[in-house]
């Protein structure tokens, strides 16, 4: 399959080679467990694997089944159809790292793109090509903030509004180190200001999260100027899509913006790939992971693009450096480009807004019926938290049998949130369908 | 071949083809009350471009007109594994029961994702010989993160805390000794003997109590089988290290030799590689990891498993499980689905057989170029190769000729160059990976494009020197880029 061989061609060059046959070629092969018989299902056609995978797909519902209210780091949004048009054409997306740059332009323009925009949204100085996803683009920021203070300062206090797959992320990524881990454990509804007193001149790196997990958009510039007057750099986590309304935190004096890209216009798939975005100031340019992409000029004085900075990255400086990331996320950051230049500075402004009105009108219905209320009196954007008459997971069980996808079950997450639900709501659900959901919330609120 | 060079022109950026009051979307009218926005939540200012969609539309399609793909022309990449990425994969990615379905959503309303999961898992173990796969490392660097934070966890669990050293071939990828450092190892460099293997003296100078492990490519950097794979897997073995093997080059070996019976304790492989999903121009990739028995209970969660068994008329019930020792999580969620669904896609059609066929061809084609060049090049460790073959770019008779001078001539002919100066051991590397899905013609023209490319090289080096000539734009000053660090552009002032 996917072999353009011919009975001649094979012959022809087994020939040039000077063997005889295929298997000829594996004789220096050393061990006894040559050829084994693979116990796999025999090959197929495209015609059938087509139809064995659509009967798959079939066995999943999907969020255009069913009226989705599930948020928690990932968003059902809507992606124009320009986006995935442009991401399948060959040229993009058959290419590979722009190493060769004179016949990757294309590629390293539209990161160059890609990186500006996320300049402008977060109102850093540079951004990179991007990370993984979320999760490691924050756990890079721990990496470079230790880094930054050459591993003197081994302290990093993890705000308890940080995602949890990311915080557990940062655990994993750490455990052979000397950092020490703080500030999950404050209490939740104490706000940023909670872990003020953690900071201290150990610490290299304060994390948050705005929106933060719970939906919450807190104030930092108390936290941020405690962190600087201790010599701590600050990361804020961000929801790019809330930053078509918000407050940039550029503006506020972040030192890293990291964010999950995967609401600009990138399918829920099930969980990726998504899009780690990361930002910082000028003078840690340098200290980011991760590729970057610069303008140049070329031998005939055009404007040109590549990769820059490589000194800093692992093909060059292998155990020196400071992250092993190669491969990003290139098709993704190119799917964030085009979101963003298709919808521009209104049509991203538009698109939060009706994030930001559609979920304070379900608040506000939700917050009206008998054993459900609203957990925090915090500003929210697209996501908040409700505290249910009864488990999570059985009200979402009977949303079911309405079609409907419940929000996150909180309890799964932390002791004390049993019986909250972090509920999302997107320009893709209707002022009736939500109306549907507060309904059936009522329906379903006594067993 | 195509001439890129007269009939494209410059790209302006996205910002200067901006115009004040366009918008390339729009949205539903709101159709729920307006909440009050407290105005100090607020943003001034959104300073991003406003164009058009047909404007955007133009814009990425002629920027896509200055790449080069699998899908415009030969790619042979070494260790990079491009070959061509089926149509069929795209299509069942995007299928709506895939690309449609939260990460988080109840099990029971995800069964065939799970499944699928579940299935490529078993497959790939079937592959490889190992116990236990994790899906939800992002890329081969992200997999090799993994997989040296497992060897670390397996030594602690036992109480071995002296175990600090990994061992690292110098025919190594870069990300090895960068994942080692990353988890806090420290890096000792092993030499290769003269035919390309590892120095097994070396090896074993090393081999304490100390050792957490080694790092191997099988096939190595080289394109070359390991002969003394054997000995160095007993050797770390019996000083207690395990070993980890990066599969980068699993295209070579797929149904001819699997790691775990050749002793391998670790290993990632590469989906955008060895199974044929795209590499979109840097990712997403996807860097599944397997491991033996002994390791399995240490795997990032979470895995997909059977969580009720099914009987005749019910199928068993798939979920999301994390092992009992687990390192905890790599990222957010259970890694590239989208990557993943091609994956499978691809394992499915080929089958065992398939496979099979298609490492057989990748190394008969490795073999076949460099039959045909072994004249004009100098193949510094030549005997039968696997799937990638490394060759100097440099003559004695032709000084002022590196091979970054012969890799941009390359482009001239409409050829992505190989990969150069890597590994480190070659001077002037070429490493040149044509993979299974090309043509003999195909290589012929690529064989004939390097053999006049050596003789330019002795009667107009200028041409090479100067080279490229038919791309749209010439050579780039990566000095200038590094000094001025020009890395975003603003919309034009008004």
């Amino acid at each position: 399959m996917f072999l353009p061989h011919t009975d001649a061609d094979r012959e022809a060059m087994l020939r040039t080679i000077g063997v005889k046959k295929i298997k000829d070629l594996f004789e220096g092969l050393p061990g006894e467990h040559l050829f084994p018989e693979l116990d796999l299902p025999p090959g197929v056609t495209e015609m059938e694997a087509l139809a064995e995978l659509q009967h798959i797909a079939d066995a999943n519902e999907t969020t255009g089944e069913l009226i989705s209210f599930l948020g928690a780091g990932a968003y059902n949004h809507y992606s124009p159809a320009v986006v995935d048009s442009i991401l399948r054409r060959g040229e993009f997306y058959t290419a590979y790292t722009p190493y060769q740059p004179e016949i990757s332009q294309g590629t390293l323009q539209a990161i160059f793109e890609y990186q500006s925009m996320i300049v402008a949204l977060t109102g850093m100085d540079v951004s990179n090509a991007s990370h993984y996803d979320g999760a490691t683009a924050v756990a890079e920021a721990v990496n470079m903030a230790y880094h930054n203070f050459r591993g003197k300062r081994t302290k990093v206090i993890l705000s308890p509004g940080l995602h949890p797959h990311y915080r557990e992320t940062v655990h994993t990524y750490t455990v052979d180190s000397n950092i020490l881990l703080e500030g999950e454990e404050t209490p939740l509804d104490s706000g940023p200001e909670a872990l003020i007193p953690l900071i201290d001149d150990n610490t290299a790196l304060v994390a948050v999260q705005y929106p933060d997990f719970f939906g919450r958009i807190h104030r930092f510039r108390e936290l941020i100027e405690a962190a600087h007057q201790a010599g701590a750099l600050v990361a804020v986590h961000v929801n790019p899509l809330a930053l078509g309304l918000l407050e940039p935190p550029g503006d506020f004096g972040a030192d890293i913006v990291t964010g999950e890209g995967q609401s600009l216009g990138i399918p829920l798939s099930f969980g990726g790939p998504y899009l780690g975005i990361f930002a910082t100031r000028q003078q840690y340019v340098r200290k980011m992971a991760g590729r970057i992409v610069g303008e140049t000029q070329d031998a005939r004085c055009q404007r040109g693009f590549v990769l820059t900075l490589s000194t800093r990255e692992q093909h060059i400086r292998r155990e020196k450096a400071t992250s092993n990331i190669c491969t990003n996320q290139g098709l993704m950051a190119l799917a964030a480009a085009i979101y963003m230049s298709l919808l521009g500075k209104n049509g991203l402004r538009q698109v939060a807004e009706l994030n930001f009105h559609k979920a304070h009108y379900a608040a506000a219905q939700i917050a009206t019926l008998d054993g459900f209320e609203l957990v925090y009196d915090e500003p929210f954007f697209n996501e908040f938290t409700v505290r249910c008459p009864r488990p999570v997971a059985e009200i979402n069980e009977e949303l079911l049998s309405y079609d409907i996808l419940g929000g996150y079950d909180l309890g799964q997450t932390r002791a004390g949130l049993e019986n909250h639900m972090l509920i999302a709501v997107t320009e893709m659900v209707s002022r009736e369908q939500i109306d549907i959901f507060v309904d059936a919330l009522a329906e379903v609120a006594h067993d | 071949m195509t001439d890129l060079s007269t009939s494209l022109k410059i790209e302006p950026t996205v910002f200067e083809l901006s115009s004040p009051g366009r918008q390339g979307h729009s949205f539903p009218e709101l159709d729920v009350p307006h909440a009050e926005i407290p105005k100090s939540l607020l943003r001034d200012d959104l300073p991003l471009p406003e164009l058009a969609e047909v404007d955007v539309a133009r814009h990425f399609t002629r920027l896509s007109q200055l790449n080069h793909g699998v899908d415009t022309g030969f790619y042979p990449l070494g260790s990079c594994t491009m070959k061509y990425n089926p149509k069929i994969n795209e299509a069942t990615s995007r299928l709506p029961g895939f690309a449609n379905i939260h990460p988080l959503q109840p099990i029971e309303t995800v069964q065939g994702a799970i499944g699928l999961m579940f299935e490529l898992q078993e497959w790939l173990k079937e592959i490889s010989g190992f116990a236990g796969i994790t899906l939800q490392p992002a890329a081969g660097a992200h997999g090799e993160l993994t997989g040296v934070l497992i060897m670390r966890a397996y030594h602690r669990a036992r109480g071995d805390d002296r175990r600090v050293k990994m061992l690292i071939p110098d025919s190594a990828h870069g990300t090895n000794p960068a994942s080692s450092a990353m988890s806090g190892l420290e890096i000792v460099e092993i030499p290769s003997d003269t035919r390309g293997n590892i120095d097994l003296a070396a090896l074993r100078a090393e081999c304490d109590e100390t050792l957490a492990g080694i790092m191997i490519t099988n096939p190595n950097t080289l394109g070359l089988f390991d002969e003394n794979l054997r000995q160095v897997c007993d050797c770390v073995h019996e000083a207690g290290g395990l070993v980890y093997g990066d599969g980068a080059n699993f295209n070579a070996i797929m149904g001819i030799s699997r790691p775990a019976d050749c002793g391998v304790d670790v290993l990632h492989f590469n989906l955008h590689k060895t199974f044929s999903t795209p590499h979109g121009g840097g990712g997403p990739g996807s860097g599944p990891v397997g491991v033996t028995d002994e390791l399995a209970a240490f795997l990032p969660g979470p895995i997909a498993a059977i969580v009720e068994e099914g009987d005749d008329e019910e199928p068993p019930l798939y979920g999301l499980v994390t092992p009992e020792k687990s390192i905890g999580r790599i990222k957010a969620f259970h890694g590239h689905f989208g990557v993943m669904t091609r994956a499978y896609t691809y394992i499915m059609m080929l089958g065992g057989e398939g496979l099979r066929a298609a490492s057989e061809h990748a190394v008969l084609n490795a073999n076949y170029l460099q039959a045909r060049l072994r004249d004009t090049y100098k193949i510094p460790y030549d005997r039968i190769c696997m799937h990638e073959f490394v060759a100097e770019g440099h003559w004695e008779d032709a000084p002022d000729i590196h091979a970054l001078d012969i890799s941009k001539r390359l482009m001239d002919f409409g050829f992505h160059p190989p990969t150069n100066y890597f590994p480190l051991i070659v001077p002037e590397a070429l490493m040149i990976e044509p993979t299974e899905t090309e043509s003999k013609e195909t290589l012929d023209a690529f064989a004939d494009a390097l053999i006049q490319i050596a003789e330019e090289a002795r009667t107009q080096p200028d041409l090479l020197q100067t080279a490229p000539h038919r791309t749209p734009v010439g050579r780039l000053d990566e000095v200038k880029a590094a000094r001025e660090l020009v890395l975003c552009c603003w919309l034009p002032e008004k």
